[in-house]
């Protein structure tokens, strides 16, 4: 019994637990996959980038029509589109590499949108207008979010393919096919897609948070890509249930909570993860003889 | 031919005559920075024509989270007299008034006034009480008057006339509330920025957010807010003019609370808006709160 006034009642009991749970699950569906896809590509940092570009995208639609959801949005997925495309055809047609070209166009995006914020001479500060609340899921906010989920898994499906063996070898994949160049773009949108879902319910921040950190947790589980993203999945869901449940019995914020769930997942599956964990590595099984 | 045209060149010489000298009256009248709009208004109302007041943190804008802009140092630096209003709430202006090397004179608008203490730290919405607003208004005035004796008699009969209008707008909140049933006068607000008129009016306020807006809820505070929102049966709950609706608009969905409508806290509206002066402020949110309250729960 007290185990379920713990970890269930919360639930049952009040609506806007329900709908945070709901958004939770909805996001970590959508951006866990995403997140190991960056991990694998050593990209793990360009969700961060990525949050930056967006921010001024988002920062312009608040001050065009103020706090609405769908201006923020959609300048949000455009600054990021916009930086994402960029980069990825500099990268592609030049020798500067995703990285330093990424480096670029954020930064340049960034002080493009401090400068209009400027400009426009508003007091108002744009983290706290930018960092959702997840315990504020209006019906809008979670319709956006299942839907951008939703637009993720199915490309996500159809570009499956190419972009996987883009993962362990390009090289190969440009002598077999030309669907490399289209599957990263259309990957990179996947990632501004998902930042700006995640900007909704959990602030810009957290949202490459609950992104990247999952994925990091399924290195230590699995060796093949089917099992990273199904332990990146589940245990992005699990630390949003936890961080709820944690916000809800103790004071912390709801955002951080989760986060802070998944980072100590992260620490148990760095030391105790089946491949290369730590104590895993001192202490090896026996091999298996024959 | 030549004569109009002569005539021409007299005029524009004159109108650039006018131009160069209005700025040079301008400069003659005490330049005062307020640190946000509530205070700009004050000063504005006993000063007069006699002072030119600019404030920091405009209408609608949150005076808890400002982050100072280069043209803030500067008009700081130009200034004679800085108005804040103490209790911590400015924390970002003593070092703006240092790095702007500015040799303004800081009045402190709430000397005088005991501060309702929450927790360990100082509840900065002193003004949010009538009476509190009369204090200020005397610092104002007395801060004014040293600055520029010459036109102290101005500044008194100013501030003379309306303290008389504040006094007028305490009797009409306290007539306003009232007519409210005892049992009804609950209000949720998105922060804690009523204490104060909590306090001289009895009015219960309960606000997620605390003290500052600077503070993120937790799951818990929301649902300790729903429970006692279902338990002690509460009317309504009203917005801020600075704050992120979405939270407010959730509880009330989930208690079948009414939206009582936007309160004005720190801050007041545009010059065309519900609030652009302190005392359309009090007005404005009395208002809200009699029409919310007085048909008692849904």
């Amino acid at each position: 019994m007290v185990l379920y006034d713990a970890l269930i009642a919360p639930f049952t009991e009040f609506e806007f637990m329900r709908r945070a749970l709901a958004a939770v699950i909805a996001l970590a569906l959508g951006g866990a996959p995403i997140g190991v896809f960056l991990m694998l590509r050593r990209m793990s940092l360009v969700g961060d980038a990525m949050a930056h570009a967006i921010l001024p995208g988002a920062a312009i639609g608040f001050l065009l029509s103020g706090l609405n959801l769908f201006a923020m949005t959609t300048g949000g997925l455009i600054a990021g589109f916009m930086v994402a495309i960029l980069a990825g055809v500099v990268a592609r047609n030049t020798e500067l590499k995703e990285d330093a070209s990424l480096a670029t166009f954020y930064l340049t995006s960034l002080a493009l949108g401090v400068t209009i914020v400027s400009i426009k001479g508003t007091n108002i500060d744009l983290l706290h207008v930018l960092f959702g609340d997840i315990l504020a899921m209006d019906d809008p906010t979670l319709l956006v979010i299942a839907f951008n989920t939703t637009v993720t898994l199915v490309v996500l499906a159809v570009i499956y393919r190419p972009l996987v063996i883009e993962c362990v070898d390009p090289v190969f994949l440009r002598t077999v096919s030309r669907a490399g160049a289209p599957a990263h773009l259309a990957f990179l949108a996947l990632v501004v897609v998902n930042l700006v879902n995640g900007f909704h319910a959990l602030g810009t921040l957290l949202a490459v948070g609950l992104m990247i950190l999952p994925a990091g947790i399924a290195r230590f589980w699995s060796r093949d890509i089917t099992g990273m993203i199904t332990i990146a999945v589940i245990s992005a869901i699990v630390s949003g249930y936890l961080g709820l449940v944690l916000s809800f019995q103790t004071k912390v914020p709801s955002g951080p909570a989760i986060i802070l769930v998944a980072a100590v997942l992260y620490v148990v599956s760095v030391l105790f993860g089946n491949v290369s964990g730590l104590v895993r590595q001192m202490f090896p099984a026996p091999h298996l003889e024959a | 031919m030549v004569q109009p045209m002569r005539r021409f060149r007299f005029c524009l010489v004159g109108l650039l005559l006018a131009a160069l000298a209005s700025p040079a009256c301008a400069q003659d009248r005490l330049n005062i920075v307020a640190s946000f709009s509530i205070l700009g208004d004050f000063a504005k109302n006993v000063g007069g024509d006699r002072i030119e007041v600019s404030t920091l943190v405009g209408a609608n804008g949150d005076v808890h989270v400002y982050t100072p802009a280069p043209a803030d140092a500067k008009k700081i630096a130009d200034a004679k007299l800085v108005i804040i209003n103490g209790f911590a709430l400015e924390g970002w202006l003593p070092r703006l008034v240092q790095s702007s090397g500015s040799k303004a004179k800081i009045v402190t608008a709430t000397d005088g006034i005991a501060p309702r203490v929450l927790g360990v730290a100082d509840d900065p919405h002193a003004w949010q009480s009538v009476a509190n607003a009369k204090v200020y208004v005397a610092n104002i005035r007395d801060a004014l008057m040293a600055a520029d004796p010459s036109d102290g008699a101005v500044f008194r009969a100013n501030a003379e006339g309306y303290l008389a209008k504040l006094d007028g707008l305490d009797r009409d909140v306290r007539t306003a509330m009232a007519q409210i049933p005892p049992a009804h006068r609950k209000v949720i607000s998105t922060h804690d920025a009523f204490g104060y008129f909590a306090a001289a009016y009895g009015v219960e306020f309960i606000a997620p957010l605390g003290v500052s807006t600077d503070s993120e809820p937790s799951a818990r505070d929301i649902a300790a807010i729903i429970t006692q929102i279902r338990a002690a049966k509460i009317p309504a709950v009203f917005l801020e003019n600075i704050s992120d609706p979405r939270l407010m608009q959730r509880i009330a969905a989930e208690t079948g609370a009414r939206i009582g409508g936007t309160l004005y806290s720190d801050s007041l509206s545009g010059e065309k808006g519900e609030a652009p002066t302190y005392i359309d402020m009090v007005r404005h949110n009395i208002k809200a709160l009699t029409d919310a309250l007085d048909q008692g729960p849904p």
